[in-house]
């Protein structure tokens, strides 16, 4: 049920590989020590630790918004080398790439919607800078739009929806480019426990039907047992990876797998396991 | 039907006690005036003044038109101007190291100093006064819309790099919306400021004996002794200020209601 040694995969069938990337900030401090992880395509991945454990930073990484200091991340074929060999602009690597590139998509802990733009046009934003035509992306909007049961609402400002609401219009705009790959930043953390658990529910089934891949950060614990295939979890001063857990529970999981022995015990190891994380 | 009855209601209410002062303010005056039978040349009551006004109409119009004229022409300079040195300014670092102390400069340095010295070099009489009343509204314009345009949520600034925006799209779709409230606000202060550098630059052009704005007509009726037309120039100079500020504040509060917090009601979220 718990591994703590990291399984060889097919490099080919791998969504992420992160080798032995790590973070140093300017004035020595170890934001992030050599992380080795693989994630496999379809795969949904949990970094769960403390605060400061570096499980954003090794988001943002994967994402290319920051460079690892040393090791390399690949993205499918996408290298993101370290900061040191080349130019400092970010996401410079993509065009100096001559390989094709998985679709990405970015949700952040905020919605960080445009506020003066209504919910259509902030899910539109990934097309329009792609230079999609507007009814192409129109179409795509409405599509994915009645996915999240967003479509009353398509002319309404941010400002007037609910936090659970911007959130879901932000994965909107995260799902309308059809991505491969899914990195979501804690997405749900300044939500209501209810709210919270009904996109939990949500993300799952639209990860079940479109099969992307999804790197999940999140502190909770229960959060992470009740989404994910596999735990990744990481400690403190400094940022690690110490161990990793497996979930092998099936899809889809209802309120029923909340309640039941089984995901009491995965919780208990995993808590047992950030407890020590957080020594 | 209804709403609008409500709308016009919430209207009133909320200008009946500026209005209600305003006017208890000017019985009060006129009521002292008469009282103590106050000469005119030193206070005139606001019948006065407004008598004076409407017999020296042709004469305060005419001057308010002229003032009104520099201020507006000196708003769009200082506008178009802040602007364009806003975008240059938040291009580098370096740019902004190298030009801010400038702006920093000009913004300390008293205009009353300096107008005289305008007036002497450029032959044309309104063109030095809204070269004076520019250099005096420029500075809020571009220190806002500075700061608009760099104060952008970091994170959405991620979200457009990770979606390989261009600078052209960062600028368009990102920077200069998050620039608005920010410009807006500038847009306020300038206004106000471009009327004073106007009355200032004019009051220094008249010293001189050249002129016919407002602040001319107060140097002019001033030597005459002719104090209530000082006061029905002033009340013009007064009124157009809040005009110019109640404009901007309408065109602010149109542009960004629906979606910035400074300018939408609490009660909406």
């Amino acid at each position: 049920m718990a591994s703590s040694t990291s399984p060889i995969t097919e490099a080919k069938s791998n969504a992420i590989e992160v080798l032995s990337a790590a973070k140093t900030y300017a004035g020595g401090v170890k934001a992030l020590l050599p992380v080795d992880l693989k994630v496999e395509r379809g795969e949904f991945v949990t970094l769960l630790g403390p605060s400061g454990c570096g499980k954003s930073t090794l988001l943002k990484m994967i994402a290319g918004i920051t460079q690892p200091s040393e090791g390399k991340v690949v993205l499918g074929r996408r290298e993101t080398l370290p900061s040191s060999i080349k130019s400092n602009h970010p996401l410079d690597d993509q065009e100096q790439s001559n390989y094709s590139e998985p679709k990405l998509s970015f949700v952040f802990q905020s919605p960080t919607l445009m506020p003066w733009a209504n919910v259509h046009k902030n899910v539109r934003l990934p097309l329009d800078l792609a230079g999609v035509p507007k009814e192409i992306a129109d179409l795509q909007v409405g599509q994915v739009l009645e996915t999240v049961g967003l479509t009353d609402f398509a002319n309404a400002l941010p400002r007037t929806l609910s936090g659970g609401m911007q959130m879901r219009v932000s994965i909107a705009r995260g799902l309308v480019t059809k991505p491969d790959l899914l990195l979501m930043d804690e997405p749900f953390g300044a939500l209501d426990e209810i709210t919270r658990h009904k996109l939990d529910e949500e993300l799952l089934a639209l990860w079940e039907k479109n099969k992307f891949t999804v790197l999940f950060v999140t502190h909770s614990i229960h959060e992470a047992v009740f989404l994910s295939t596999r735990i990744i979890m990481m400690a403190a001063r400094p940022g690690r990876v110490t161990e990793q857990f497996f979930v092998p529970e099936p899809y889809p999981r209802g309120s029923d797998f909340l309640v039941s022995n089984g995901f009491m015990q995965y919780a208990q190891r995993v808590q047992a396991s950030l407890l020590k994380a957080s020594v | 039907m209804e709403i609008s009855l409500k709308n016009i209601s919430q209207v009133i209410q909320k200008n009946i006690l500026p209005v209600a002062l305003g006017f208890s303010v000017l019985i009060g005056w006129e009521v002292l005036v008469e009282y103590f039978e106050v000469p005119p040349y030193l206070l005139p009551g606001p019948v006065l003044m407004f008598k004076t006004l409407w017999s020296d109409r042709l004469l305060l119009g005419s001057a308010l038109w002229v003032t009104l004229k520099i201020t507006f022409f000196s708003f769009c300079l200082a506008t178009l101007i802040g602007v364009l040195l806003s975008f240059l300014l938040v291009q580098s670092k370096q740019i902004e190291r190298a030009l801010l102390p400038y702006a920093v400069l000009l913004q300390v340095t008293p205009i009353v100093a300096v107008a005289p010295l305008i007036i002497i070099w450029v032959k044309d009489t309104t063109l030095s006064l809204v070269i004076c009343a520019s250099l005096v509204a420029l500075f809020p314009i571009i220190s806002n819309t500075t700061l608009g345009l760099k104060s952008i949520d970091p994170d959405l600034m991620n979200y457009f790099k990770l979606n390989k925006a261009k600078r052209l799209q960062i600028l368009f779709r990102l920077r200069i919306p998050s620039a608005l409230p920010y410009f807006f606000g500038g847009l306020r202060i300038s206004s106000g400021l471009a009327l004073i550098g106007a009355v200032v630059a004019e009051f220094v052009a008249g010293t001189g004996g050249t002129g016919s704005g407002l602040a001319y007509q107060i140097l002019q009726a001033g030597f005459q002794l002719n104090i209530p037309r000082m006061f029905a120039a002033l009340l013009l100079i007064s009124l157009s200020g809040i005009f110019l500020y109640s404009t901007m504040a309408w065109i602010s509060k149109t542009a960004l209601k629906d979606w910035h917090s400074s300018e939408s009601s609490g009660d909406e979220s």
